[in-house]
């Protein structure tokens, strides 16, 4: 059985696939709004260099992803393994070397990549308009105002993502989503901007 | 040489693969293995099921060992057809 087909088995015997997609979102909103507050306590703070500005949020980033990859791990592993003990307690047998037994260790490193990686790509897509702005390509906007649509943009895409698998309207989630951002900034900018 | 042309087996999975991934992946095991899977019985956590394979030479010990890779356990044979086969000059 091919990696990819092996993969998609133990997630399919463990039903995992909504805890997958709902790890890519909790965390990618987490990931997103992250960024958003960095960016906008930047933009009502001192004027500052780019260069700092893509060090403090490339630090926020890559905590995000080691915190999602590290605590997903251990907690689905955690889960997994109380999962597991009932079900070989119910069959009277060792499941350790099933596919139960292994989707306990590469179910739970598969969550947790998408839990790690999910923050870290978002945060590192919201970055890219400081980093071309610090490789010198001008931009028809601030950087700092472009990563705040990219983030926006974004989060707008993660409520339609989230409104397609309700099976609900895709342009109400997109704004529901987008609501709290643009709550989050406000309430942003009345505590750090005065 | 002796071949085996059918087995009927007691077997007990968890819920999950279910039954139809179940019979797939026995079905797999071979080129030609005709499978027919009944679900005797369901608890909480397990299923008691009943599964007939047919082939032109059914290899056991791989069937066994997808059944163990599936988390199942083999609690019986229950019926069993072989066959030998006149060999050649």
């Amino acid at each position: 059985m091919s990696l990819l087909k092996q993969a998609k088995f133990l997630l399919s015997i463990t039903r995992s696939h909504d805890i997958v997609r709902r790890y890519f979102v909790v965390n990618g909103f987490d990931g997103a709004l992250t960024m958003l507050g960095l960016i906008i306590g930047f933009l009502v703070s001192a004027p500052t260099d780019t260069s700092i500005i893509i060090n403090v949020c490339l630090g926020a980033a890559i905590a995000l992803g080691m915190s999602g990859v590290s605590s997903a791990y251990v907690s689905e592993t955690a889960e997994r393994r109380h999962a597991l003990g009932k079900l070989e307690d119910a069959m009277i047998s060792d499941l350790q070397d099933s596919a139960h037994g292994k989707a306990v260790h590469w179910v739970s490193l598969w969550i947790a990549l998408v839990n790690g990686f999910a923050p870290l790509i978002i945060s590192l897509l919201i970055l890219t308009p400081l980093w071309l702005s610090k490789a010198g390509l001008s931009l028809p906007i601030s950087p700092l105002y472009a990563a705040i649509m990219v983030a926006l943009i974004l989060i707008f895409l993660l409520g339609v993502f989230l409104g397609r698998i309700a099976g609900i309207s895709w342009v109400r989630s997109g704004i529901q989503t987008l609501l709290i951002a643009v709550l989050t900034s406000v309430l942003i900018y009345l505590f750090a901007g005065h | 040489m002796v071949s085996v042309k059918r087995v009927v087996l007691d077997v007990l999975k968890p819920h999950q693969p279910n039954a139809l991934e179940f019979s797939m992946a026995l079905a797999k095991v071979g080129t030609d293995y005709c499978v027919r899977l009944n679900v005797i019985e369901v608890d909480e956590s397990t299923e008691t099921l009943q599964i007939e394979i047919e082939g032109n030479d059914i290899d056991f010990e791989a069937i066994q060992s997808t059944i163990s890779d599936m988390g199942a356990s083999l609690h019986s044979i229950d019926e069993v057809e072989v066959q030998s086969e006149i060999q050649g000059n």
